[in-house]
């Protein structure tokens, strides 16, 4: 029910106090509206009722299990919050004074550090909203590199067919044309197609790693060196960084530039669309074109030292600006104080933690029956099955799998993404499940597979618990119109 | 089973490709491809006039699992594409071989075809996957 179907004419929040002349008086006759703009008109009681209910429906990290393949569905610790939260950051307005602003510059400052040390970059920008803008900036950065030095040939970024959509997308809106590169069965990159496309016209290529195929790319360090000897820049998508978090640095596999998603890896909450933030690491010969603004420090020995913003005036080859002030400022905060709490150890614990559940699960899932995507390699922090023995057999898709979890009270993972793998779950527990939670969804997987041969019809129309049914992908794809309107059609 | 009729040929990217009375090549996707992509919301069809060589990445076709590129089986230049798909891309689901074909190319040598899978060569590969 919408909240507009609870509104009846002249109802208002408060529906005891009295009421007076609620006309204003000072605006000019010309600016009043002539109409009331059509809100829903309710009490307050109906207003919390309704947005209470609403939440009760999230299927979320805080009521369930979400093990959403290359989404890193991690715990968020309230400790995060409430430091997050306390008045120095939050009523911190983002035009006061540098000098006013010290706290919070300080732990911006640190959070570039540590992101640098855990990394092995050189210089890191927290500007970018979000992961796909941290893409965005850092393909900018590697056009901006090229152009610098006069190399304007090179027109083309390599991507590998495993990557995310958003690799592909990233470089087209850049400016570059995308060549795609095989991915052999082993999940390594074709290293021999690899080096039949590098060339003068390279710019760049888009690696992500572990892959979205759950294993560890192998050949990195031969990959490295072909696309450099090309003259060619080295991206890491860090989407699956947590993967490797504490253990190896991308900026030692030899990454020119990375963007780290830190509402994955560094557990700030996010689905649902945001708010998130794609920090962006960048190699020595990068650090010029870094998006603006950046936190730069001068030790403290006379009036006006200590930290402060560098502008477009201190680095005039930036790319620019990705957002107002300087990207989410509370995501940030939230990511900082979680790296402070973890430390570096704690931080190697997350990598072995997030890859034992994910091996344990699939060495789990393998034993009952299931046919792993990769059967022959360890898995990075989230693995693949492939349920197309089931589709072939039983008539019984990935996505019938996905739909009935819910109604064992399981969010679904990853659906049909790797494209390379058909019918495929890609299932990330992350490090925060207990074993028990990891038992309890492969024993659901289990009951789905039974039910799957007794009564397939069964679980085509599932869910069945859930407050809507199997939704009408078709239509939901085709009418992307959700406005409501007061006048019907 | 998956429907695969043996007056076109295929490739292994689930293209078929019929050489038609007139010389000009009807291209689409197979039974299987259109079973695998689930149902189809929206086909991006290439240009006219297009010359395009074999393996292009030349139209897109998207479905509420996944988009994916459709590529050229053989060389040549677009001279129609189907544009029933605009409003009702269903179409692919609903008869793949015929009444969703997706666009027709001249192509550059009519030997090419020869090159492509016939329906058993393919019936074995969509077995193998």
């Amino acid at each position: 029910m919408l909240i507009f179907e609870h509104s009846a004419k002249g109802r208002q929040t408060k529906i005891q106090a009295a009421t007076g002349n609620k006309m204003p008086t000072d605006i000019p006759v010309e600016l009043l509206r002539e109409e009331a703009p059509g809100l829903p008109e309710v009490s307050e009681m109906q207003a919390v009722r309704h947005y209470t209910s609403l939440s009760q429906k999230n299927f979320s990290i805080d009521t369930h299990f979400y093990p959403l393949g290359s989404c890193t569905m991690k715990h968020n610790p309230r400790v995060c919050n409430s430091l997050a939260m306390l008045p120095g950051f939050l009523s911190r307005h983002p035009l006061a004074p540098d000098q006013n602003s010290q706290g919070f510059m300080a732990c911006m400052y640190e959070l570039q550090e540590m992101l640098c040390d855990v990394t092995g970059m050189a210089g890191f920008s927290l500007t970018p909203m979000a992961g796909a803008q941290g893409e965005f900036a850092g393909v900018a950065m590697i056009r901006a590199y090229h152009d610098a030095n006069g190399d304007t040939e090179r027109k083309e970024i390599l991507v590998p067919d495993a990557a995310h959509g958003t690799n592909p997308a990233t470089a087209t809106m850049c400016g570059f044309t995308v060549k795609e590169i095989p991915t052999l069965p082993s999940g390594d990159v074709d290293v021999d197609a690899l080096k039949a496309a590098v060339g003068p016209q390279t710019a760049g290529l888009m690696l992500t790693n572990p892959s979205t195929l759950g294993v560890f790319e192998r050949q990195i360090e031969e990959i490295a060196k072909l696309v450099h000897d090309a003259g060619g820049l080295l991206y890491y998508d860090g989407a699956n960084l947590n993967a490797i978090l504490g253990k190896i640095r991308p900026g030692d596999m030899g990454f020119d530039v990375i963007h780290s998603n830190l509402h994955k890896t560094f557990s700030t909450p996010h689905g649902g669309g945001g708010p998130g933030s794609g920090a962006i690491g960048v190699a020595e010969r990068l650090k010029p074109f870094m998006p603006l603004p950046v936190v730069a420090k001068t030790e403290f020995e006379k009036e006006g030292d200590g930290y402060r913003w560098l502008t477009e005036k201190d680095c005039p080859q930036s790319i620019g600006r990705m957002s107002a002030f300087m990207g989410n400022a509370g995501v940030l905060l939230r990511a900082y104080i979680y790296m402070r709490l973890l430390g570096a150890e704690g931080m190697r614990r997350v990598g072995e933690f997030a890859t034992l559940n994910a091996n344990y699960m699939m060495a789990q899932l393998k034993a009952r029956g299931f046919e792993a995507a990769i059967p022959d390699r360890y898995a990075s922090h989230e693995f693949i099955i492939t349920l197309k023995k089931q589709a072939k057999e039983l008539n019984v898709s990935a996505m019938d799998f996905a739909k009935r979890l819910l109604d064992l009270g399981y969010h679904a993972p990853t659906t049909y993404f790797p494209l390379l793998i058909p019918e495929c779950l890609l299932i990330e527990p992350t490090e925060s499940e207990a074993k028990e939670m990891l038992d309890g969804f492969v024993e659901a997987l289990v009951q789905i597979q039974q039910e799957a041969e007794a009564d397939p019809d069964m679980l085509h129309n599932a869910p069945y618990t859930m407050p809507v049914n199997r939704l009408d992908e078709v239509r939901a794809a085709k009418q992307l119109d959700l406005a409501w309107s007061a006048e019907k059609d | 089973m998956s429907e695969i009729p043996t007056n076109v040929r295929y490739t292994s990217s689930h293209e078929w490709v019929r050489l038609e009375d007139d010389g000009t090549v009807t291209i689409g996707i197979t039974d299987h491809a259109q079973d695998a992509l689930g149902d189809i919301v929206f086909v991006e069809l290439p240009e006219i006039d297009s010359e395009l060589s074999q393996g292009a990445a030349c139209c897109v076709v998207e479905s509420v699992k996944a988009a994916s590129d459709i590529y050229m089986p053989i060389s040549g230049v677009v001279v129609d594409t189907n544009q029933v798909l605009v409003d009702e891309p269903e179409m692919i689901n609903s008869s793949s071989y015929t009444d969703g074909w997706i666009f027709k190319i001249k192509p550059a040598d009519e030997d090419d075809i020869e090159q492509l899978m016939d329906a058993s060569s393919y019936e074995a590969e969509c077995d193998d996957e």
